[in-house]
């Protein structure tokens, strides 16, 4: 589903990520990890196109197409959905109004049927349900207002209502208490199936208690350092990120190494 | 082009002693000083020009170059029907409402049955000769706007006849909101209406009045307004103001309230119309304990001005204050705000907030914004502020990260902008007449 090859990212001219390679296939769920810096958020954000960040080398195939020349829209319409780290306040437009344009938009590009507000209602008042998300919030506006804990929610409603084929959770856990995150996680995990795929970008083993990975990969200094089971995120835990960012010189050979 | 704007004013001069030349009426005497006081004024001060510094960024010299002649009587009414005003009726005033044509009250289009017993909503032009009325008028009106502040205000006294009065007495609540609707109609070309419109809210009343303007076609006339209103103790006033003149219209309006003792007065100020528009908005806070809430939004395009002076005057302790204004600008357009907010000396427990917020669509698009707070009191709670830009990228990318393609993020972004001050109208029908005109101008269709 999707391929990484060799990816170099800049922003404002410093280089962040160093040559990442990455494959992420249906039905898997993959987490990144890494320390604060290592990249993971921006690799997130390379993937979903935001404009700040400048490709320097290398390719990405998303379904065999490149990703890299799509712009963010056509990424997301196509199925790519990444849930912010600090999902943006959009004031004076409502949540309804801004997910039925969303869930439209996929729908026009599908070729499948658009909804009006009363149809649409019925569908959000039953995707609510997976994050159960307070329906006050849908006449809201756009995460105005709404605690960092619901801001959350409301990422990973969208992520219900949009039903991406491949999601990109960056930090979704941060700044949510352990209530909140089981209620987010558990959303995610009834919103997987064997026919799209997840990465979680995260600093923490926690979420990962919940969203159980296929896949850990070990970011540091923009490239991946690590790779292997849901075990090595246990063992991360367990050492910390020294364990990996001060390598001793026995293990120093086994860094960078793929 | 001086004498020509010399001779333009002497047209004014001219029109205004043809329409005194009628037999004296001893009940408007003091009505008849006060005309004759105004147009000394306006012969003697004329126009503002821009080396004023209130009118430095609005040049008003087309007004005076255009040859306007004031319209103060009919021969033959305006030929509009009611179906053709359908456009500008608000259904929640449908039974509150009263229809100038070209500055002339028509019975014929107004409907008053749904405000209760005791309200008064007649023609200025009746109450002046009213036993009932005039007193009252004499005593309020042109005592809350100086005529000689500026050229239009003295020019709107010198022609003052029709307008509205209204009266909402001592204690009453009337639920239905109030239209005073003014349109235009190619009657006559060139034409200048002065409609003054009088309110008086008695102690402990509550009342919502909407005053609108309207165009049936696209021509050129001028409208110079004066709306004075009055709050007396306790009352409460929710007042809107819709401009929607046609599109090559020239629109100067002047609004002042005056505040009495622990009163509560709610203004919202929208311009949609006119080539060239200015609206000085002052409320007078000379009684302790009174709230104001003063909100714009002004939308404006290609070939159009708008410019808001407003001036909130805190003069006594416990007065609240809030104001909020937005504009949006497209094409080659221009808007200007001055916003002052003066707290005077002994006004301690003021307190004043103000925001102009400014969106900018095209590079041809000019703003400027002054808000200016001055402070003579030490025990007060101000803030102000000022910001113009485009819009923002990061809400941008959120949209599109979302699939909505990037012209559709931006028309969300552009109306959600306007929402602010769209989402505090409490008449449904303004609001959703606003969300269609926000939406037409940004032809993009988004349902709620």
């Amino acid at each position: 589903m999707l391929e990484i090859r060799n990816l170099h990212a800049s922003v404002d001219g410093n280089e962040i990520l160093n040559g990442i390679n990455l494959t992420v296939k249906k039905g898997e769920i993959h987490a990144i990890m890494g320390p604060n810096g290592s990249g993971k958020s921006t690799l997130a954000k390379v993937l979903a196109g935001h404009p700040s960040y400048e490709v320097t080398e290398g390719e990405v195939l998303y379904e065999g197409k490149n990703l890299l020349e799509m712009p963010p829209d056509e990424r997301a319409r196509d199925g790519i959905f990444m849930a912010f780290q600090y999902p943006i306040e959009v004031p004076g437009v409502s949540n309804a109004q801004f997910l039925r344009l969303a869930y439209n938009e996929k729908q026009k590009h599908l070729g499948q049927e658009e909804l009006d507000p009363l149809e649409f209602k019925d569908l959000l008042k039953e995707r609510a349900k997976v994050v159960q998300m307070d329906p006050a919030l849908m006449s809201r506006s756009v995460n105005e207002g709404f605690s960092g804990g619901e801001k959350k929610r409301n990422e990973i409603l969208q992520m219900a209502v949009l039903e991406p084929k491949l999601a990109i959770l960056d930090e979704t856990d941060s700044g949510l208490d352990i209530d909140a995150l089981r209620i987010v996680a558990e959303g995610v995990n009834t919103l997987h199936t064997p026919d799209d795929a997840i990465i979680v970008v995260t600093h923490y083993q926690r979420l990962l208690n919940y969203i159980v990975p296929d896949f850990v990969h070990v970011l540091f200094g923009g490239r991946i350092v690590r790779e292997g089971g849901k075990g090595l995120a246990l063992e991360l835990e367990e050492k910390g990120y020294d364990w990996i960012t001060k390598p001793t010189p026995s293990e120093a050979s086994v860094v960078g190494v793929q | 082009m001086v004498s020509q704007i010399v001779e333009e004013e002497k047209s004014y001069q001219a029109a205004f002693r043809a329409s005194r030349s009628g037999p004296s009426d001893a009940r408007v005497s003091w009505l008849d000083r006060l005309r004759e006081r105004a147009m000394d004024r306006f012969e003697q001060i004329g126009f503002p020009s821009v080396k004023e510094e209130e009118w430095k960024y609005t040049n008003v010299t087309a007004i005076a170059r255009t040859g306007f002649s004031p319209l103060v009587s009919e021969d033959t009414p305006s030929a509009v029907t009611k179906e053709q005003l359908a456009a500008f009726i608000y259904p929640e005033a449908e039974k509150s409402q009263l229809v100038f044509v070209n500055g002339l009250l028509r019975p014929d289009l107004s409907l008053l049955i749904g405000l209760p017993e005791g309200v008064v909503a007649v023609d200025l032009a009746d109450a002046f000769h009213s036993d009932r009325y005039r007193y009252v008028v004499q005593e309020y009106l042109a005592r809350v706007v100086d005529c000689e502040e500026n050229g239009f205000t003295a020019l709107n006294t010198a022609f003052i006849s029709h307008g509205a009065f209204i009266l909402i007495p001592k204690g009453l609540t009337v639920e239905s909101p109030l239209h005073l609707l003014f349109v235009s109609d190619a009657a006559q070309s060139n034409r200048a209406v002065f409609p003054r419109v009088l309110i008086v809210a008695e102690e402990n009343s509550n009342a919502t009045v909407i005053e609108s303007y309207a165009s049936l076609r696209d021509d050129v006339y001028f409208t110079n307004a004066v709306v004075e209103i009055v709050l007396k103790e306790g009352a409460r006033v929710e007042h809107y103001r819709v401009q929607d003149e046609s599109a090559v219209a020239f629109h100067v309006t002047t609004t002042k309230a005056d505040l009495g003792r622990n009163t509560a007065f709610d203004t919202t100020n929208i311009t949609l119309g006119a080539g060239l528009s200015r609206h000085n908005l002052s409320v007078n806070m000379d009684h302790e304990g009174a709230e104001c809430w003063v909100d714009g939004l002004y939308i404006v395009g290609n070939g159009q001005h708008t410019d808001t002076h407003s001036v909130i005057d805190h003069k006594q302790p416990h007065c609240t204050s809030h104001q909020l204004y937005k504009g949006i600008l497209d094409g080659k357009s221009r808007a200007v705000f001055n916003g002052k907010v003066f707290v005077r000396q002994g006004a301690q427990k003021t307190d004043a907030m103000q925001t102009n917020k400014n969106l900018l669509l095209s590079n041809e698009a000019h703003v400027d914004t002054k808000p200016q707070l001055e402070i003579f009191a030490d025990d007060v709670k101000c803030a102000h502020g000022a910001a113009i830009g485009q819009l923002d990228e990061e809400q941008l990318f959120y949209l599109s990260a979302r699939g909505i393609h990037s012209d559709l993020a931006r028309k969300l972004l552009t109306y959600g902008f306007a929402e602010e001050v769209i989402a505090k109208i409490k008449v449904e029908s303004i609001k959703g007449q606003l969300d269609e005109a926000v939406l037409h101008r940004l032809n993009a269709r988004l349902e709620a």
